[in-house]
């Protein structure tokens, strides 16, 4: 129970804001930070808490995406049903491109770049088959009712990503506290070592990959509902895996809160950026890379890494006086 | 289907693009085979060498062969840099958080050119340009035919350098044995930045051969970055031999799948073969090392 009372605390305060904020930009920028914070969420279970790091999470972010949307718009189902089946698709997504690598034994940079590869694949086939619309992309229709899944207000559409992040928290809580979490979190460590320890690596990494598709995928699901446009640059393009994996780096990956705030920290950076130099093209990414390479060098476990290791430094001399007297 | 002409001319003019592919493939298997990470900056390296062509023909009027001469050494002295001042002290010796450095430097490269100059596509005229070779059943773009044959001066010049030289030494007896070639003497880090620099040289290179008959815009690095790790796996990764080979292929390859499946899905056939290539057979059609 313990590690439960920080998610409710966290969550209660988030769902506090709308209630007291009524700007539809901060909201806009809030619920936007939740959907990024959510993919990178996705991106923690494999890579932060796995230790395979995914260059191409935006696959399970687009699959997610157009399933929403191509449910909806060719085949009339409802948005409810449609966000399921884009979460489940994105899962099976998730455990196709996992059971291919991981039985291939890729590790490391082998594995970063065939998932690159996996979603370069899905951009080029969606960027030209007919039924995602190609590279007109796919529009749906403006609908303003509960049972479609949109909202009159921003504020429903905060809570609704924020219940989804909340859900992704208790995910990684559940995953830090099982016997699969610490099999996982071995076979980080030293794969070796946990298959020598009996660990079924391969089975365990596969798992891990479709929590994480899954929750990635949840992401790309919202993203079509709030936006309610898609086409194969944002659904599959790099900038999507690129957020996935910054947020839980620099806030500190393979721990319960560093993708939300990771996700924080680079959106508000972001739009710092843009009200100092403007709005211009490429303007936010280069302070996130620039962050990134930053985070790596001065701060390796990321943002609460930092926060804790001071912590610690704060104390030890206390002790030690403590002791003395 | 196709007359036999037209593959052999898809089949020739792919050797030639290959050549170009098998060179910036080059220097992504040299750091490879020397630093074993997988440099994801490479491509954004390539866009800002194209980029620095471009305004040594517009602003300097320099003629794109010639500015190879001078690129060469500069960006040898960026790749140098970068590895020594910004990959090593930042990434503490860790694989992972190398893929990551090297990831953030492309997303900076890339978007600072977008911010600079915007995504706009600009070339450059050359009055050789579009001139061809006349084989009797088909024609031959001569800027393209100079490319193949620098491809393998640089390439032979690069061997030399490897055989013949102390640096050369120093750089295969640390990509063998690290350990063994601190205890004797030998500067890792100055030979890691060395191996960076060589690598960033073979892009500039390829981007001076690149640009009178290419196009330059920010993002162009990407589509061969990812056919460059495509050939440096079908080659083996750190294999020279693997990446000349793999580049030619790849080529070969490209060109006919245009031909047969149009443009766009032209470059599926390199995902697929990179994929396949990853998921069967890891080490490469040549088998070095994993």
């Amino acid at each position: 129970m313990r590690g439960l009372l920080p998610i409710a605390v966290v969550v209660a305060a988030l769902a506090a804001v709308p209630l007291v904020v009524q700007s539809n930009t901060t909201l806009n920028f809030l619920v936007v930070t939740l959907l990024i914070a959510l993919a990178g969420q996705g991106w923690n279970i494999l890579g932060g808490y796995g230790g395979q790091y995914s260059f191409g999470h935006a696959a399970f972010f687009g699959t997610g995406a157009y399933v929403t949307a191509i449910l909806q718009v060719r085949y009339g189902v409802n948005a409810w049903l449609a966000f399921g089946a884009g979460i489940v698709i994105g899962a099976a997504v998730g455990g196709i491109i996992g059971a291919l690598t991981f039985r291939a034994r890729l590790r490391g940079s082998y594995f970063a770049l065939v998932s690159l590869a996996f979603a370069e694949v899905l951009r080029i086939v969606a960027s030209v088959a007919p039924i995602t619309g190609a590279g007109v992309g796919t529009l749906v229709k403006l609908d303003l009712r509960v049972e479609a899944l949109q909202f009159q207000s921003r504020a429903a559409f905060f809570w609704v990503v924020l219940a989804l992040v909340a859900i992704s928290l208790l995910v990684a809580q559940r995953l830090e506290r099982s016997r699969f979490g610490t099999w996982l979190i071995a076979v980080r460590e030293n794969e070796d070592a946990a298959k020598a320890l009996g660990v079924n690596a391969t089975q365990v990494k596969l798992c891990a990959m479709m929590i994480s598709a899954a929750i990635t995928a949840a992401a790309g699901c919202f993203y079509t509902q709030y936006f309610l446009f898609v086409d194969s640059g944002i659904a599959f393009g790099t900038r999507m895996s690129i957020e996935a994996l910054l947020t839980p780096i620099i806030g500190g990956a393979g721990t319960v809160f560093g993708p939300l705030l990771g996700a924080l920290v680079v959106q508000a950076v972001g739009e710092g950026a843009k009200l100092v130099a403007g709005d211009a093209p490429g303007l936010s990414l280069i302070v996130y890379g620039c962050i990134l390479i930053l985070v790596i060098a001065f701060a390796p476990r990321g943002l609460i890494g930092l926060v804790e290791t001071s912590r610690r430094r704060v104390a030890r001399p206390a002790k030690r006086e403590a002791a003395h007297g | 289907m196709f007359s036999p002409v037209i593959l052999i001319t898809a089949i020739l003019n792919g050797l030639l693009t290959g050549a170009v592919y098998a060179l910036v493939a080059l220097g992504l298997t040299l750091i490879y085979g020397v630093l074993h990470i997988i440099n994801f900056a490479h491509g954004a390296l390539l866009s800002a060498a194209l980029f620095a062509a471009f305004f040594a023909f517009h602003l300097l009027g320099l003629d794109p062969y010639l500015a190879a001469l001078l690129l060469a050494p500069i960006f040898f002295g960026l790749g140098y840099a970068i590895q020594r001042l910004i990959i090593s002290p930042a990434s503490h010796g860790d694989d992972r958080n190398m893929l990551l450095v090297t990831l953030g430097l492309s997303v900076v490269i890339e978007n600072a050119l977008l911010y600079a100059f915007r995504a706009d596509t600009r070339t450059i005229d050359l009055p050789y340009a579009f001139q061809t070779i006349d084989l009797g059943f088909t024609f031959l773009p001569i800027p393209r035919l100079i490319g193949f044959c620098v491809v393998f001066a640089v390439a032979l010049v690069l061997w030399a350098i490897m055989r013949r030289t102390d640096v050369g030494k120093a750089i295969r007896a640390v990509a063998k044995e690290k350990l063994g070639a601190q205890l004797a003497g030998i500067e890792v880090s100055h030979v890691y930045a060395v191996t960076f620099g060589l690598g960033t040289a073979c892009v500039a290179i390829a981007a001076c051969l690149l640009i009178p008959t290419f196009y330059v815009n920010p993002s162009v690095g990407e589509a061969f970055v990812l056919i460059a790790f495509t050939i440096v796996v079908l080659g083996g990764m750190g294999s020279v031999p693997g990446a000349l080979v793999g580049g030619l292929v790849i080529g070969v390859v490209e060109s006919l799948s245009g031909l047969f499946l149009g443009e766009s899905l032209g470059q599926i056939g390199i995902f697929l073969i990179f994929i396949a290539v990853l998921l069967v057979r890891p080490t490469g059609l040549f088998g070095a090392r994993a």
